[in-house]
């Protein structure tokens, strides 16, 4: 059965098209599958979208094809193992992730992390933040069609990655945090490793604001595109960047310190209208805040103990503690059950990449088909940590 | 238009700067220092005998399950050649399962395992990836050879090189 009556037939690039007779024809809702092999949804994330011609219906995320059950997992394993869990629920901010656990288990039983190991802690999470925005503005620009931005951002992530491979041992998989510490001492160049290697991302953030921010194309694609209003914002549980690009200025770091960053001097960035551009340019002056934290927390940074005196196997006292942190995509919460055991009663993880997508509804409705692909890339979500 | 050009020009730039590129297969860059390839077993060259006297403590701490162990009584203790009472009869690492997270290396009390700097994991076997004894001790003396590597225990405040 033909959709459209056939009549005459009309040849558009040398293939013949049937002609709709009546011009008045009331045009189908059309539901489109976007994923879960996409390559424009950043992971296997699937989304079902019903357009009315361009314009987006609604959209219903289907989500959980890497769910690998790390909550449950984590009643089963040592406080130990739980942090090799950890490193791979976001997987493009590893570090941020290790320290949330950590911070959990150190609230419980009480630890006081010596201030060396915080203040690696500081500057590894926040090179972390960088690399994962680095990873955003690359693909991002992606989304938008264009290809170069993504060739200097690796360049840059490759940069921090090495050296979290001189410090950790791994690029991306570290299992560096412990609680109460951190594993290993930094290598003995690790300040000079750091300055030398700020300077030339320094220089690529620069050149994200000449390449592509204040670019007209990339205006066009992004500016008023999935608008969202601080207090939508609010009561749909957006945080991180997402959330401060619609104007809310809610930052961890700010609101809660934890680590050193009450040391520190830093402004939180926040954007006014809160569509894709904000977003985008909210995470390039996060970059910018990030090389600046780190370069003071090299300044302070003395010798001294790394690792708080705790035994070997950790055991926290019966209880209950929430911990959160601001990690790159927003606020990552544990909420973690013990009952005096070495392994967790019940661990619960407040993803921030889960709790953001739910704005993605809200964003899309009447947007364009071809904007979907921006507001999705704009709230740079990371799968592992929507699936858990 | 202006903008564009601006873009344009920046891409200009970069293209007359040195590629960071490394052509993998052909050219290898060389890894830290503290890099955590595949773990092996380190072997004990005063003696001859492998570190690892078999304990299992690793075995009990991995968190993917991927090793396994067999201890037995050492002839060279016996011989009184050795201070070991028991020593590993049969050890075997599953590459494939192995997430490298270094725990291993941090429980053992004899400086028995450590991470090495092997991390191609492609085999033509359907089972390569299951190291045992004799191949894990191989590795082991390679990567003693390679880093120089002392017992922890032997040499107090032993640092690190800085990395490459």
């Amino acid at each position: 059965m033909s959709l459209l009556p056939l009549g005459e037939k009309v040849r558009m690039r040398g293939i013949s098209y049937p002609m709709a007779i009546d011009k008045q024809l009331d045009s189908l809702e059309l539901m489109i599958n976007v994923g879960p092999q996409h390559p424009a949804t950043h992971g296997v994330f699937r989304m079902v979208v019903w357009i009315d011609g361009e314009r987006i219906v609604d959209v219903e995320p289907h989500i959980g094809y890497l769910h690998r059950g790390t909550e449950k997992l984590c009643e089963g394993e040592q406080y130990s193992q739980i942090i090799t869990l950890f490193d791979r629920l976001d997987y493009v901010a590893n570090f941020n992730n290790e320290l949330v656990v950590c911070m959990a288990a150190e609230k419980l039983m009480g630890t006081e992390v010596p201030e060396r190991a915080q203040y690696i802690r500081t500057i590894l999470c926040e090179l972390n933040r960088i690399a994962s925005h680095m990873l955003f503005y690359g693909t991002f620009a992606l989304d938008a069609g264009a290809m170069t931005p993504v060739m200097y951002a690796f360049r840059e992530r490759e940069r921090i990655q090495s050296l979290f491979e001189a410090t950790s041992g791994a690029r991306l998989m570290h299992n560096y945090f412990r609680i109460g510490g951190v594993r290993q001492d930094a290598p003995d160049d690790f300040a000079q490793r750091i300055t030398t290697l700020l300077e030339p991302v320094k220089e690529t953030i620069a050149e994200a604001d000449r390449l592509i921010t204040f670019n007209e194309a990339f205006l066009a694609r992004t500016r008023d595109v999935g608008t969202i209003d601080g207090n939508t914002a609010v009561a749909l549980g957006l945080t991180g960047p997402s959330l401060r690009a619609s104007g809310v200025e809610y930052d961890v770091r700010r609101t809660e310190p934890y680590l050193l960053y009450d040391r520190l001097d830093f402004i939180v960035p926040t954007g006014d209208r809160g569509d894709c551009w904000d977003r985008f340019w909210v995470r390039i002056r996060e970059m910018e805040e990030s090389v600046r934290m780190v370069e003071q927390c090299l300044q302070q940074m003395q010798s001294g103990p790394i690792m708080a005196p705790t035994r070997r196997i950790a055991r926290p006292p019966k209880g209950e503690v929430y911990a959160h942190a601001e990690n790159p995509r927003g606020d990552l919460g544990v909420y973690l059950v013990s009952s005096g055991a070495d392994r967790p009663y019940r661990l619960k993880v407040r993803p921030p990449s889960f709790c953001n997508l739910m704005s993605m509804k809200h964003m899309m409705r009447n947007a364009y088909m071809a904007d979907a692909i921006m507001i999705l890339g704009s709230l740079d979500i990371v799968l592992g940590e929507v699936d858990r | 238009m202006l903008a564009s050009l601006k873009g344009l020009w920046v891409t200009l730039t970069n293209t007359f700067k040195k590629p960071v590129t490394a052509q993998y297969p052909k050219q290898h860059l060389p890894v830290a220092r503290r890099y955590m390839g595949f773990p092996v077993l380190m072997w004990d060259e005063g003696v001859g005998e492998p570190y690892c006297t078999g304990c299992m403590v690793c075995i009990r701490n991995c968190p993917t399950l991927c090793m396994s162990a067999q201890m037995m009584d050492n002839p060279l203790f016996k011989e009184g050649k050795s201070k070991r009472r028991k020593i590993v009869e049969s050890f075997e690492i599953n590459f494939g399962r192995c997430i490298l997270c270094n725990i291993c290396v941090e429980v053992c009390n004899f400086d028995a395992i450590e991470m090495s700097h092997q991390h191609e994991l492609s085999v033509v076997v359907r089972n390569g990836n299951r190291a045992t004894l004799p191949r894990l001790l191989e590795m082991g003396k390679e990567f003693q050879k390679e880093v120089g590597w002392k017992p922890k225990g032997a040499e107090e405040g032993a640092k690190e090189e800085a990395t490459p």
